[in-house]
């Protein structure tokens, strides 16, 4: 176990504690810049997807993890960036201009969605912004000489420099991870200065945080427009893996899964989102795996225990017809969120932290040591 | 001039008084304690200071400004910091950065700099963390800088939250029962830090209180209200001799 010692202000301001912190995240850069010559197109355009989310994660842990304002409108912010990229670049507004212009146009409209949350809490933020997330799916689907309507819009690939960068190109990854890397960065030094710290003041409470000289409505206002910005770039690079857009892509269950994203990544540190991400974009290839092949091992061991050629094909089409009930990914999702904010609040980064204590404690680590925390955020879900 | 007057301030919820043109000044340099019975109404002139609530008539100076109508983010700008009764921290963060944010009103700068961490952020940043380390030593609270609030016990809790008060650098402090749900040591050195407060960093205090012991040591003057009214204005000894404060304690 590692003991740190402070000689200097600077060694609470600096994003690395130690030097072990410099050499995992190299490692990890190093993997991560290999990684698009070394892994498939097919796990290279997951971990696109990874960044993606992970970006859209970040932001929403600044609005929900930090200012403690929920949320579950963000898939109308990533569409608001997805549609101003493919809207911009129809009228050949280069790459750079139009990624701007994304990020502000959602970023502005993200303060206006937080005025009126100002007056609201909890619950009732949800509400109001799930009816933010309606209002701006119809208006895509109405406002047709714009969004061109359910037909969706075509959207080019990124033209960067005068080189065309292919959706499935190494440099298209490598857009989406710098964009990632300056996100988390950006974060991080927002976290450690005044304006980080009046998010999390008024998060954990809203009396004291005014007694203190924060003006709570404008940093609400400011979280929201952050958070929202930040989608906004998102979606651009969305619009552009996906290469097409329609008003259906960003329903409820887009907003959905980026709550998952922060739910079981943990909402307490930007590592959730990222871990989340990668959880969420797994989790889907491992639900198609499931659904192809079930029916059949399930039929498989029933054969082996005795069942009839017969009785198996029958339950191998039951559970086939199970697999392929609709709103079965739903439901799972559904799941899962229930199941971590049960028993795992803190997510998988949480639940990491718990690991890496183990074996640095080893052997004296006591199940007790986290046993005040889990009591405290379990006395906390009635408030 | 009072470097703090309130004038006729009322408070009324409904048909109760809370507080019923209640007017008193503070000296700058002096510690003034309000006392009174559960009810009385003392917190809720410090709400009306603290612009928690809005008076239902009267008005509030300080340093003869007319502080009524001031948002409740720009008391703490003005240098009126204060702590609660129930004591209101931010229990999942770590106690330097509570303290931290006792710093926010001298936070100067911009969130595109905030964004980029710029060495003008950094220095900032130096600058806040002396101030608090001051604080810390002051209060003593060296072993708890990292710690979370959530963990901590209630003792604690409560001089991180006078620190936190404390790291604005107000010119006039509120405090809320400084000393309820603290053990005698406890209750001891707050009175000494009280004191302090006042001698070394040149804080005015305007507290509740109920612990009488506490009140007669620090105070420089004594208020007693009773149904938002107020009953007696002294010396700690002229007050609690007054006939109408004994009646309101031990009833007439």
């Amino acid at each position: 176990m590692r003991f740190l010692f402070k000689t200097d202000y600077e060694d609470d301001i600096r994003l690395f504690p130690h030097s072990g912190y410099i050499v995992s995240y190299g490692l990890l850069l190093a993997v991560l810049l290999i990684a698009p010559y070394v892994l498939s197109s097919y796990l290279m355009s997951q971990l696109v997807f990874v960044c993606i989310y992970a970006t859209v994660g970040v932001a929403l842990l600044i609005l929900t993890g930090f200012t403690g304002q929920a949320s579950l409108g963000h898939a109308a912010f990533l569409a608001i960036g997805a549609y101003t990229a493919a809207y911009l670049q129809k009228y050949n507004v280069p790459f750079p201009v139009y990624f701007l212009a994304a990020g502000a146009l959602t970023g502005l409209i993200g303060a206006l969605v937080g005025f009126p949350a100002l007056r609201l809490q909890g619950i009732y933020l949800v509400i109001a912004t799930i009816s933010f997330a309606f209002i701006v799916e119809e208006i895509l689907a109405r406002w047709e000489s714009v969004t061109n309507g359910n037909e969706g819009m075509r959207v080019k690939a990124v033209s960067l420099l005068g080189v065309t960068v292919s959706r499935d190109s190494p440099t298209f990854y490598f857009i989406c991870l710098a964009v990632l890397v300056l996100t988390i960065v950006g974060t991080l030094n927002l976290l450690r200065s005044p304006t980080g710290r009046a998010f999390v003041a008024i998060r954990d409470s809203e009396t004291a945080a005014r007694s203190m000289g924060i003006n709570v409505a404008l940093y609400k206002v400011k979280s929201f427009a952050i958070s929202a910005a930040i989608t906004g770039f998102a979606g651009v690079l969305f619009a552009h893996k996906l290469s097409f857009i329609s008003p259906e892509m960003f329903t409820l269950q887009l907003s959905i899964e980026f709550i998952i994203v922060i739910l079981i990544g943990g909402t307490f540190s930007l590592h959730g989102a990222v871990l989340g991400a990668i959880f969420i974009v797994m989790i889907d290839p491992f639900l198609t795996y499931l659904k192809d092949d079930m029916p059949g091992i399930i039929a498989g061991v029933a054969a082996t225990f005795g069942a009839g050629s017969a009785t198996a094909g029958n339950i191998q089409s039951k559970v086939a017809a199970f697999a392929s009930l609709n709103g079965l990914k739903g439901a799972i999702y559904g799941i899962i969120i229930m199941l971590f904010v049960l028993f795992e609040p803190l997510g998988i980064y949480g639940r990491w932290l718990k690991i890496k204590l183990f074996f640095q404690l080893f052997p004296l680590y006591k199940r007790a040591t986290f046993k005040r925390q889990k009591i405290y955020v379990k006395s906390e879900r009635n408030r | 001039m009072s470097y703090f007057r309130a004038e006729n301030l009322s408070l009324h919820f409904g048909g109760l008084k809370a507080v019923d043109a209640v007017s008193f000044a503070v000296e700058r340099g002096e510690i003034l304690s309000i006392i009174g019975p559960n009810g009385a109404g003392k917190s809720s002139i410090f709400n009306l200071i603290s612009r928690i609530y809005r008076p239902t008539s009267g008005r509030i100076f300080f340093e003869d400004q007319d502080i009524t109508e001031q948002p409740p983010y720009d008391i703490a700008r003005l240098g009126i910091a204060r702590t609660f009764q129930n004591i209101e921290l931010f229990e999942n963060a770590t106690v330097l950065s509570n303290l931290l944010v006792g710093r926010h009103r001298h936070s100067t700068t911009q969130l595109w700099q905030e964004l980029l961490f710029l060495p003008s952020v950094r220095a900032n940043e130096k600058v806040h963390r002396r101030r608090v380390e001051q604080v810390i030593e002051f209060l003593d609270l060296e072993p708890y800088r990292d710690k979370l609030i959530s963990g901590l016990p209630y003792g604690v809790r409560k001089v991180i939250e006078l620190a936190r008060a404390l790291c604005s650098e107000p010119k006039l402090i509120l405090l809320d029962e400084p000393s309820s749900g603290l053990n005698v040591e406890e209750t001891d050195d707050m009175s000494f830090w009280i004191r302090d407060m006042k001698s070394e960093l040149g804080v005015t205090v305007l507290m509740v209180e109920h612990d009488m012991s506490l009140v007669n040591r620090v105070s420089d003057r004594v208020i007693a209200l009773n149904y938002g009214r107020v009953l007696a204005m002294g010396s700690p000894a002229e007050v609690q001799r007054h006939p109408d404060v004994v009646a309101a304690y031990l009833g007439a």
